[in-house]
């Protein structure tokens, strides 16, 4: 079956002050569907910017990225960012129906489909609050529940946890673990955190240097649900930390 | 209680002004002619209002303001959010807000009177032109401020156009800025709306130039506690109309 993402010699870079910058240079990175990929690397290494480029917020200086979504779907891709960004002005339950409402879906219709993914999140009360209401993590949740709500066919998330404090982090973790294999969606993540790449992963994709290139693609044949402390993922975070220190002091 | 206080104390100074006010005329450092004791005013307000004249100038006032202040603050908006969404726009029309802005709103009042006569029209035109630019300045800048990872939500979400982009977040998320502009205007449209009716406009304006001319201060200063009464009453309606606007603020 063909991958759901296959990007081809994708390269980005722009100017600044006379200077060419290069982001990404010539990455090659197949996606099949329904796979739980996680891209870990340092910061600046183009993470973000590959996933911005999927989901058109950034445009690409060369190569091809081609989505075999089924074409009926408006939605395609939804992003999870880093920051919750949801609209202030907003209920929390319209937040999460504010995609739709480009879909042409009748009103009553919207709502039943945000109220069905807050449930899906664990916030199924919290509809009527406004956002500023909301711990980060509910906050983080709700985020969620707004990208799944156009029933996206990749789901991408960029960093998604990183200004969680442990505790909440680990429980959302848990949480998009649950809803994808529930779901069975393609899911493309973006971390820098080793052990919560090992945790999620059914491959993770290291990018290193500048321009980010894919250093290594190690695949995590791992039973779900996983234990945290599983030695099989402790190993693999390991060499995988292995690999990343590797390529930072070759570059 | 330091609430209770607080009011206590504003009674206490309305209420001595109020003394002072009364005392000097009644003593006669100034002549009660020029300067009628708070204590005939009631008795004025009631001549005035049996009489008809006082509504009638009330109404009249009003609706120039209502439609002074819309057709000025709906301008500014519109182009306030063109300018402030469209830098192009901005640019192009640079040099001549810079030529137009300082132009005070009172300096138009000779060229509304030969556009429009001595006519309601003109003193609707003086007003919009008064609140223009502070609901254009307002409104631009709180459109240009809005944060920019919004804008990214809807583009992420499918929303490209520059028609979905203003009514799903810019007008929204520049809403409290707006609003703080059409609050300046409120008050300024007053300004203008006296200003416009001392001119012969009909009007609580005109009728104090009239009270004034036959040197019945106190007529005068029934006008002025009345325009100080819709203020008050425009600018309460205004501020609970933003509360609730602006409700999802924390």
């Amino acid at each position: 079956m063909s991958p759901i993402i296959d990007i081809k010699g994708l390269s980005l870079a722009y100017e600044r002050d006379g200077r060419q910058n290069v982001i990404l240079k010539e990455l090659d990175l197949a996606i099949p569907r329904g796979q739980f990929l996680v891209i870990v690397g340092e910061s600046g290494v183009g993470k973000s910017t590959l996933l911005r480029v999927l989901i058109d917020l950034a445009k690409p200086s060369g190569g091809t990225v081609i989505v075999n979504a089924d074409p009926a779907n408006e939605t395609p891709m939804a992003l999870v960012f880093q920051d919750a960004r949801l609209l202030p002005w907003r209920k929390v339950l319209a937040n999460v129906a504010f995609g739709l409402e480009r879909l042409g879906i009748p009103k009553p219709e919207r709502c039943a489909r945000a109220k069905k993914m807050l449930s899906l999140v664990g916030l199924g009360d919290l509809g009527g609050r406004w956002p500023h209401q909301l711990s980060g993590g509910q906050r983080q949740r709700v985020a969620l529940a707004r990208a799944l709500a156009v029933e996206p066919e990749v789901l991408l998330m960029d960093e998604p946890f990183s200004a969680l404090d442990s505790f909440t982090r680990e429980g959302l973790q848990d949480e998009v673990q649950r809803i994808q294999q529930a779901t069975g969606k393609t899911v493309l993540f973006v971390t820098h955190d080793i052990d919560e790449a090992v945790y999620l992963a059914d491959r993770v994709v290291v990018l290193a240097g500048a321009p980010g290139r894919i250093a290594a693609d190690v695949t995590i044949d791992q039973p779900r649900p996983r234990a945290r402390r599983d030695a099989a993922l402790v190993e693999a975070a390991r060499q995988l930390r292995g690999e990343l220190s590797r390529r930072s002091s070759d570059l | 209680m330091t609430r209770l206080r607080a009011t206590g104390l504003a009674l206490l100074g309305l209420l001595a002004f109020l003394c002072v006010w009364e005392a000097v005329p009644r003593l006669d450092l100034v002549n009660p002619a020029f300067l009628p004791p708070p204590s005939t005013i009631p008795a004025a307000l009631l001549k005035e209002i049996a009489s008809g004249a006082w509504l009638v100038a009330v109404i009249e006032s009003l609706s120039h303001y209502v439609v002074g202040l819309g057709v000025g603050a709906g301008a500014g908006m519109a182009l306030g959010i063109v300018a402030g969404m469209f830098r192009s726009f901005e640019n192009l029309t640079a040099w001549v807000v810079r030529l137009l802005r300082p132009i005070p709103g009172l300096a138009w009042v000779p060229f509304a009177i030969i556009w429009f006569g001595v006519e309601p029209r003109a003193a609707v035109f003086i007003i919009a032109v008064g609140v223009f630019w502070i609901v254009f300045f307002a409104t631009q800048g709180a459109v240009r401020s809005v944060d920019r990872d919004l804008v990214e939500v809807a583009q992420a979400f499918g929303y490209r156009s520059a028609w979905s982009r203003l009514t799903k977040i810019l007008l929204p998320a520049a809403t409290p800025g707006i609003l703080v502009g059409l609050r300046t205007a409120l008050g300024q449209a007053w300004m203008a709306v006296v200003a416009a009716e001392i001119f012969g406009v009909p009007g609580i304006g005109q009728r104090m130039m009239q009270a004034s001319s036959l040197l019945s201060t106190d007529i005068v200063v029934v006008y002025m506690l009345t325009m100080a009464a819709l203020y008050g009453l425009f600018d309460t309606a205004f501020v609970a109309l933003q509360g609730w606007l602006l409700r999802w603020r924390p």
